[in-house]
């Protein structure tokens, strides 16, 4: 099933006021629902080989592994499994090219990157992420953060041992505790929701979150969520107006119709004529 | 390695390194940092650096040189200080002095945590599993593994430009039943119009105030002229005109 007529897809990335290069990478395929944004770390270019690995290879990895299964044959349940399964599948595959390139090239020694990773199916969002780079819903005009960073500043959050508040003037913002291509071995964190029409997630890379706050973020969105790629520009160029220390990088997905998994042939000719 | 970016009403125009000992800024053609303006003296200022610290100096200029808004003689740059020759400003960027600052804010490090109990993945769980994270606690000896880019590494930055100095930028409506109202333009984006028909949102920068359209088949008019898809900067008494409603914008002096 093709989902390109049920969401919208909007991207931008900018590398900012200060850095000298762009070492986010993001990509979204609408006809099989993902999207993907990496944010790169580790010296010379390594951030943007570590991050570019990361969206290529799930991207072409996800398109072929779903032209092989169809996901859309399955009941919700199934369905939910086999998303998540995918998705865990080829992180782990995108691990490993990444450590597998840092540990066989000196110049790429301890690169590695965040990642978030969004895949729709059957009025379902799986979403995948590691490091900070997160995923937000504007539902009902009110916009929550889907995912928790792995970050030390949140563990401190957590624990308690700091506020929300004093959080935002944390000088450890940049600590992450898990991230692509660092370790043999690195878990994504997947859940998965319901999606609806009329929701719109965001994807960014901390370049955004730390520069504008989530009000602002919000206040975009509302203003405006009927005009995606205005609404992305505008976030990124928020982030640069407040001094845009980091890359910047979005992808808005707006959820425009109901897209269950056409299950008999009647379904099938029916979402035809939809 | 310092750096200048040169702007006009906020668009850049180019970005300098600093790599000689004296860079010079001027309207002249032999300056490293020529500005065809008037308003610009032919030799106007001059930057010395020396190691990764830069001064600044009036070389005698008519018009003066503004450093954050005042005007200098001779100035220590500091990382994110705004430089006003005219109508131009450059923007002084020093990457490299965070060798000597605690406080290296943004380069994300991953720090590699002691082996994690693993977590199958859940579904339909809206609360973001704790359980997956190691407590804080065992962070304590871990070590930094991986460091992006150590150049791009930044002091702590200056705090963004306030965005509410100098007149707030104010909305009145000049026909239709709401005739004669104000909308003061205080958030960082304000919507214009009817959603499903006509919208325009006006966005409050640090340059300034711009209208840009959003939806609807008609676009707004500014000044008897419909705009494009672009952002445009408004000025005081601009007419705005949109779903067939007139307004005039201006500026409201700080009180």
């Amino acid at each position: 099933m093709n989902l390109v007529k049920a969401l919208e897809i909007s991207t931008a990335t900018h590398t900012g006021m200060v850095r000298s290069h762009n070492e986010d990478a993001c990509a979204a395929d609408g006809e099989i629902g993902l999207a993907v944004l990496a944010d790169g770390m580790g010296g010379y270019n390594a951030g943007e080989v570590a991050s570019g690995i990361a969206v290529a290879l799930i991207t072409s990895e996800m398109r072929q592994a779903i032209a092989r299964t169809s996901l859309h044959g399955l009941d919700q349940a199934d369905g939910d499994l086999q998303a998540i399964r995918l998705l865990k599948g080829i992180t782990a595959k995108a691990n490993t090219s990444i450590y597998q390139s840092a540990n066989s090239q000196p110049q790429y020694a301890g690169m590695g990157t965040t990642l978030v990773v969004t895949l729709f199916r059957d009025n379902r969002l799986s979403v995948a992420h590691i490091g900070d780079s997160r995923l937000y819903r504007l539902r009902d005009e009110r916009l929550e953060q889907i995912t928790r960073d792995h970050s030390l500043l949140q563990e401190q959050i957590d624990a308690g041992m700091i506020s929300r508040e004093a959080a935002r003037h944390s000088q450890n913002k940049n600590l992450v505790t898990r991230a692509l291509g660092i370790e043999a071995d690195a878990e994504a964190e997947i859940h998965t929701y319901d999606a609806r029409p009329g929701d719109l997630y965001l994807l960014c890379s901390d370049g955004l979150n730390d520069m504008v706050e989530d009000e602002d973020i919000e206040l975009t969105l509302n203003a405006m969520g009927a005009n995606l790629p205005l609404a992305a520009n505008q976030l990124v160029q928020m982030a640069n107006d407040n001094g845009g220390r980091d890359n910047v990088s979005v992808i808005l997905v707006k959820v425009t119709r109901d897209f269950p998994a056409a299950e008999t042939w009647l379904g099938k000719v029916l979402s035809w004529f939809k | 390695m310092a750096k200048l970016t040169l702007t006009l009403d906020g668009v850049v125009l180019k970005e300098y390194t600093l790599t000689k000992e004296r860079t010079t800024i001027g309207r002249k053609a032999h300056n490293d940092i020529p500005i065809e303006n008037l308003a610009v003296s032919g030799e106007h200022a001059a930057i010395v650096t020396i190691l990764n610290d830069s001064f600044l100096e009036d070389l005698g200029s008519t018009n003066g040189t503004l450093v954050n808004g005042q005007p200098v003689k001779k100035h220590f740059l500091q990382n994110g200080d705004t430089v006003e020759i005219g109508k131009y400003k450059l923007k002084y960027a020093n990457e490299s002095i965070a060798g000597t600052s605690a406080a290296d804010f943004e380069k994300t490090m991953v720090l590699r945590a002691p082996p994690r109990v693993p977590v199958e993945a859940r579904m339909g769980d809206t609360n973001a599993g704790t359980a997956t994270l190691p407590p804080a606690a065992r962070l304590t000896d871990t070590q930094i593994n991986a460091a992006r880019n150590m150049a791009a590494a930044s002091a702590p930055p200056p705090p963004a430009p306030p965005i509410q100095a100098g007149p707030q930028g104010v909305i009145q409506i000049l026909s239709g039943p709401n005739a004669g109202k104000e909308l003061p333009l205080a958030k960082a984006l304000t919507t214009l119009g009817k959603p499903g028909v006509q919208v325009a949102v006006i966005a409050k920068r640090p340059q300034g105030y711009f209208i840009t359209h959003v939806e609807g088949t008609t676009m707004p008019i500014l000044n008897g002229r419909a705009l494009d898809g672009q952002a445009h900067q408004i000025k005081d008494h601009d007419v705005i005109e949109l779903a067939g409603v007139k307004m005039e914008f201006f500026f409201r002096p700080a009180v």
